[in-house]
């Protein structure tokens, strides 16, 4: 990588990462991807396509699941942005990761961080979805391995549940 | 690592006369809204900056405002707000089906209605990485001096392919812009152009403000066909606004995207009013679409089959609207 010329500067990112607030030296053209995998070390967060179309890098920005391939780091200033990595609670996984695991939801598990979080997003604003409405918040979620439906039992498996 | 953009620095105004004056101000600027059009083309290499202008911060940019003269749409309304609000899906339904066709959740939460009808056009030519590109020579749009759809020729047919554009354009929609000279409005087929490189009429530093529907009394429906039931663009997009009094037809308009290197209104539509909606009615529809869609080889689908397709399914739609 070569060194931000004197004109392209970073600027100061504060941002809140799975709950805690940081502040980074960030440059402009920094993507939200590189910046949570590479300066917050937060590799959960996968690279597809790398192009906006497999929903492989999906996060959450202040609770609505984004493509973090394509948001500016810097955008995100001020703001809160969930990875799979917070959804763990004292070293265990969350109910829906658990499910996704006993489920068989995940196979090579590339697409399932994504997965996993665009299903988060889905169950915090309608805890109990039908199999339509969780295939229509799958939708921009490629998966090469399972075939989806392993995916949509796994999502099933908890709705209706507490999280 | 993924691939990393080219250096740019961005600038977050919070008037839009500020986003002027830094569009101006700066050779090579471009504004970005959502950036899920602008941020891919940029790490395929095949549009640069040196500056973006993020509009995201401009005031009053993303509000919805309706009373009896009709609807104005903030272009920085997002496609998820634009197809989950309540005066949307009641009055102009058509619109909230084509937010909802468009890519996949994670773009529409953060997408543009501006984004969406200033979005570049597409072709399987020109929406690949750079090496594609390069051991292609690549091509008249960017960087390249032969089209490889149409080598013969000195234009780029790359295709519009938002799904917004031909429910507004059906529904008499008009375009506020705002430019450094202030603002106009110009009914919003004017913002478009039959050109594959520069399809947008919109003059340096000129944005897309809001975009205004009337109220309309017409039934009003739009239907895509895509190779995917999500994600996709449109291979062929057909918005219809219909009305019908005493059996016959009193309004029609007719809408395409997908098909050309503008969305644009179907012309010499109206031969149909006073007629009633049946077979051959519908067949002098499909006619039509046939003569005046211009798909050409810029997607992996046969031009030839997008020809067809966009008149089967306007056909389908104003059968539908008519309830024959
Ligand atoms: C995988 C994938 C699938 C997609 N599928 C679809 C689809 O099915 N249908 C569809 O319509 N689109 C689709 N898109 C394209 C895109 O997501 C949408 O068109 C979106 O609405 C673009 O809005 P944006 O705010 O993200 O635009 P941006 O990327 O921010 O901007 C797009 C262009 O418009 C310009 N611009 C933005 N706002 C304005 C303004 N107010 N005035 C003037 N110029 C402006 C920018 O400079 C840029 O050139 C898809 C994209 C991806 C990556
Ligand atoms: S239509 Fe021709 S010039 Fe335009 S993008 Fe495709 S190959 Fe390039
Ligand atoms: S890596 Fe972001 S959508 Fe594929
Ligand atoms: S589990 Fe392998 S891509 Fe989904």
């Amino acid at each position: 990588m070569h060194e931000p010329s004197a004109q392209y500067k970073k600027r100061l990112l504060r941002i809140k990462v799975n709950g805690r607030w940081r502040e980074d030296a960030v440059a402009d053209g920094c993507m939200l991807v590189d910046y949570l995998r590479d300066t917050a070390g937060l590799t959960g967060v996968k690279t597809g396509c790398d192009g906006g179309e497999c929903g492989a890098c999906t996060v959450l920005l202040d609770g609505l699941p984004v493509l973090a391939c394509v948001t500016l780091a810097v955008r995100c200033e001020g703001r809160s942005v969930e990875t799979i990595e917070g959804l763990a609670a004292q070293g265990r996984p969350s109910r829906l990761q658990q499910a996704f695991h006993e489920k068989l939801g995940a196979q090579c598990g590339y697409c399932t961080p994504g997965m996993v979080m665009a299903s988060e997003a889905l169950l915090r604003r309608n805890p109990t979805p039908t199999d339509d409405e969780i295939r229509a918040a799958l939708a921009g979620n490629l998966c090469r391995c399972t075939g989806y439906v392993k995916i949509i039992e796994s999502v099933k498996a908890v709705a209706g549940l507490a999280p | 690592m993924s691939a990393r953009l080219s250096e740019f620095q961005l600038v977050q105004p919070a008037r839009i006369e500020d986003a002027i004056a830094a569009f101006v101000a700066k050779p090579g600027a471009r504004y970005v809204a959502g950036g899920t059009d602008l941020l891919v083309n940029m790490r395929r290499g095949i549009v640069s900056a040196d500056r973006l202008i993020d509009l995201s911060g401009v005031a009053g940019w993303g509000s919805i405002d309706a009373d009896a003269e009709g609807m104005t749409i903030g272009a920085g309304v997002t496609i998820a707000a634009l197809a989950r609000d309540p005066i949307v899906i009641s009055r102009y339904p058509a619109v909230a089906q084509a937010a909802t066709s468009i890519a996949g959740p994670g773009h529409r939460n953060v997408a543009t209605v501006g984004g969406n009808l200033c979005l570049d056009t597409r072709c399987i030519y020109y929406n690949q990485s750079e090496w594609w590109r390069k051991s292609n020579d690549y091509c008249l749009k960017n960087r390249g001096d032969t089209c490889h759809v149409a080598p013969q020729g000195k234009r780029c047919h790359a295709a519009f392919s938002g799904d917004l554009a031909p429910v507004f354009l059906a529904l008499g929609a008009s375009a506020e812009i705002a430019g450094v000279d202030g603002r106009r409005r110009v009914p919003l087929s004017d913002l478009y152009v039959e050109d594959g490189r520069a399809h947008l009429s919109l003059k340096p530093g000129e944005l897309v403000a809001s975009v205004h529907l009337p109220a309309v009394l017409a039934a009003c429906a739009y239907e895509k066909v895509r190779a995917r039931g999500a994600i996709d663009y449109p291979l062929a997009g057909v918005a219809v606004a219909l009305m019908i009094a005493g059996g016959k037809i009193v309004m029609l308009r007719i809408a395409l995207t997908g098909t050309n290197s503008r969305p644009f209104l179907l012309a010499d539509v109206d031969q149909f009013i006073g007629k009633s909606v049946d077979d051959a009615m519908l067949h002098g529809v499909d006619r039509l679409v046939q003569r005046q869609v211009q798909p050409m080889r810029t997607t992996l689908a046969a031009a030839h089959y997008r020809r067809l397709a966009a008149a089967a399914v306007a056909r389908r739609v104003v059968r539908r609207l008519a309830g024959a």
